[in-house]
């Protein structure tokens, strides 16, 4: 059976790989920004996992809004890794060392 | 299925901006040569927001859309100070942003939808009402950011900004989704009555608050958070830096308030802790990191990291007093902040950005008036007593050391002596050395207006502090 804990120890697996994925990722920003898709996921994970335990609707609706301004979140960071991409020609991390100091 | 429809008389301000920059937007693809229309009427926005909320100034506190929405004094007053910032920031801006392809009409109606972003978290009372207004003004701040396509600089700063921006976010859902499973609810008050009651699983909370904490100081730009600071003030355009540097902070305040104090005000000895660490470590972090730059934009930023040190030193006290000295803070290191940028973009022209230190040699040669501004600023910045900054700093070390931090308190006075340095050093260099520059200073007359008015009000602030204090008490009395 599975219970509230399994689904919180998922969502905080996912997190946890998401915040990794974040920090150890020296190579590509497109999985920079897949990292933290799954960041949002994982939090996802957890309003549904307790929206359902509790019986309250208002974390599954949270969710949904969650969702929405992800898509919203996605569109600029790809708008800027494009404008990036013009000015650098590359998509590498460590590329983006002209601020410094 | 009856819905009720909401008191709209709360939102009104916010519903006339998001109204408003809908209408710019579609006057600005009208009218595509002249620029001036789109500026005109956001200020005129502005204005009239303005008068919404003090014709309508709640000393009581207000619900609506089913408690999601609160006005209240604090509320009010935020929002007051948000559209001067704002206001403020597009006059000192216009020269520039005109000289760099950037007074374009999406300019102004990205600010106005960060703005209503900030207004909405300044009036959340509940967490998804907290997340879409941190998400609107953010996402707009990151296009800001990111305007100058051209620039490689900008560009990365934007990409900076946002990754780390989006990561911050994820902190907080991921903190408050931990919350609403201890506590049962979304709403601000409820959880703050479900903390005091005792919850089933308070190592489920305690997780919770340690990610809005860690997401919280992120958005404030505390250290060890600060990554982004630095980098985005330095690259982004002076116009956005100083757009990002100032209203944004009223509004992360509200933040902090609304979460930590409304909310989880029961669980004030855990967060007293992490707040005493970030405080310090902000302090420490910025005021040493600062004196090594050569960069003024970039010294700002390590600034502003050790402001945000001292502004939570009122707020970990948790005293309403102490709330109120870090409202202070808060609104006079706005000021100051408008005035350092400001004069930044005064000696910036076309194709010359004055963010070098040595910029600003001989400055007294240049013009005795504006480098007097300069200095009332960053006396103000280095907390010298007749300007305001030291009444600030005073405010909130007198409200940590009510709260028995004296420790704490001693070293936030040491390291504000070392902070002094890079601000005198400033001073030193335009009123003792020779100038590099000879450029005659142009700008406009408003500009030079309200700069004026900017500097001196810091002094006069400084000289009677007494009025803006006890309207920041007042606010956090009537809210809270």
């Amino acid at each position: 059976m599975l219970t509230l804990s399994h689904y919180l120890t998922l969502g905080a697996l996912l997190f946890a790989i998401a915040v990794i994925g974040i920090f150890l990722n020296r190579r590509n920003i497109i999985v920079l920004l897949m990292a933290i898709e799954l960041m949002l996921l994982a939090v996802n994970m957890n309003f549904i996992a307790f929206s359902h335990y509790m019986g309250d609707a208002a974390g599954q609706v949270f969710v949904f809004f969650i969702l929405t301004v992800a898509a919203a979140e996605a569109a600029i960071g790809l708008a800027i890794l494009m404008a990036l991409f013009r000015n650098l020609s590359t998509v590498n991390v460590e590329d983006l060392d002209s601020l410094k100091g | 299925m009856n819905i009720a429809m909401p008191n709209l008389l709360p939102v009104l301000p916010e519903i006339f901006v998001l109204a408003m920059a809908c209408v710019i937007l579609l006057v600005d693809l009208g009218v595509k040569q002249n620029r001036f229309i789109a500026y005109a009427l956001t200020q005129m926005t502005l204005l009239f927001a303005a008068w919404l909320t003090l014709s309508d100034f709640h000393s009581q506190v207000e619900f609506t859309f089913s408690h999601m929405f609160v006005a209240d004094a604090l509320s009010d007053t935020l929002k007051l100070m948000t559209y001067v910032a704002v206001s403020v920031t597009l006059v000192y801006g216009r020269a520039y942003n005109g000289l760099r392809g950037l007074y374009r009409g999406e300019f102004f109606v990205l600010a106005l939808f960060a703005m209503l972003g900030m207004m909405v978290m300044i009036s959340a009372n509940h967490f998804l009402v907290l997340y879409l207004g941190l998400e609107l003004m953010s996402l707009a701040l990151y296009a800001m950011v990111a305007m100058r396509r051209d620039s490689p600089q900008a560009t990365e700063a934007a990409m900076k900004y946002f990754i780390l921006g989006a990561l911050a976010s994820g902190l907080l859902l991921y903190g408050m989704s931990l919350i609403y499973g201890a506590t049962g609810s979304l709403y601000n008050n409820e959880v703050a009555l479900a903390v005091m009651q005792g919850v089933e699983s308070k190592a489920l909370l305690s997780m919770g608050l340690v990610f809005v904490v860690a997401g919280l100081a992120f958005k404030l730009g505390a250290a060890p958070f600060h990554m982004w600071v630095p980098d985005v003030y330095h690259g982004a355009p002076t116009a956005v830096t100083l757009f990002l540097g100032t209203a944004p902070k009223l509004a992360a305040f509200a933040f902090v308030m609304r979460l930590l104090i409304e909310g989880l005000q029961g669980l004030v000895a855990d967060w007293q802790g992490m707040l005493v660490v970030l405080s310090v470590v902000s302090m420490l972090v910025g005021n040493l990191t600062a004196i090594a730059q050569t960069n003024l934009k970039r010294m700002l930023a390590y600034s502003t990291i050790s402001h945000m040190g001292f502004m939570l030193l009122g707020i970990l006290s948790g005293a309403l007093s102490g709330y109120g000295a870090s409202m202070f803070y808060m609104v006079t290191y706005v000021l100051m902040t408008l005035g350092a940028f400001g004069m930044i973009l005064l000696l910036s022209r076309r194709g010359f950005e004055a963010e070098h230190l040595n910029d600003f040699k001989g400055l007294n040669q240049r013009s005795p008036w504006h480098a007097f501004l300069m200095l009332l600023v960053m006396f103000s910045l280095a907390g010298v007593p007749p300007t305001v900054g030291f009444y600030a700093k005073l405010a909130v070390l007198q409200a940590a050391l009510q709260a028995g931090f004296v420790g704490l308190v001693v070293v936030a006075v040491l390291l504000s002596v070392v902070g002094a340095f890079y601000y005198l050093r400033i001073v030193k260099l335009m009123y003792f050395d020779e100038p590099l520059d000879q450029n005659p200073i142009k700008a406009e007359a408003d500009m030079q207006l309200l700069l004026s008015a900017n500097g001196l009000g810091i002094l006069l602030l400084g000289i009677m502090p007494q009025p803006l204090m006890a309207l920041c008490i007042y606010s956090i009395q009537h809210s809270l």
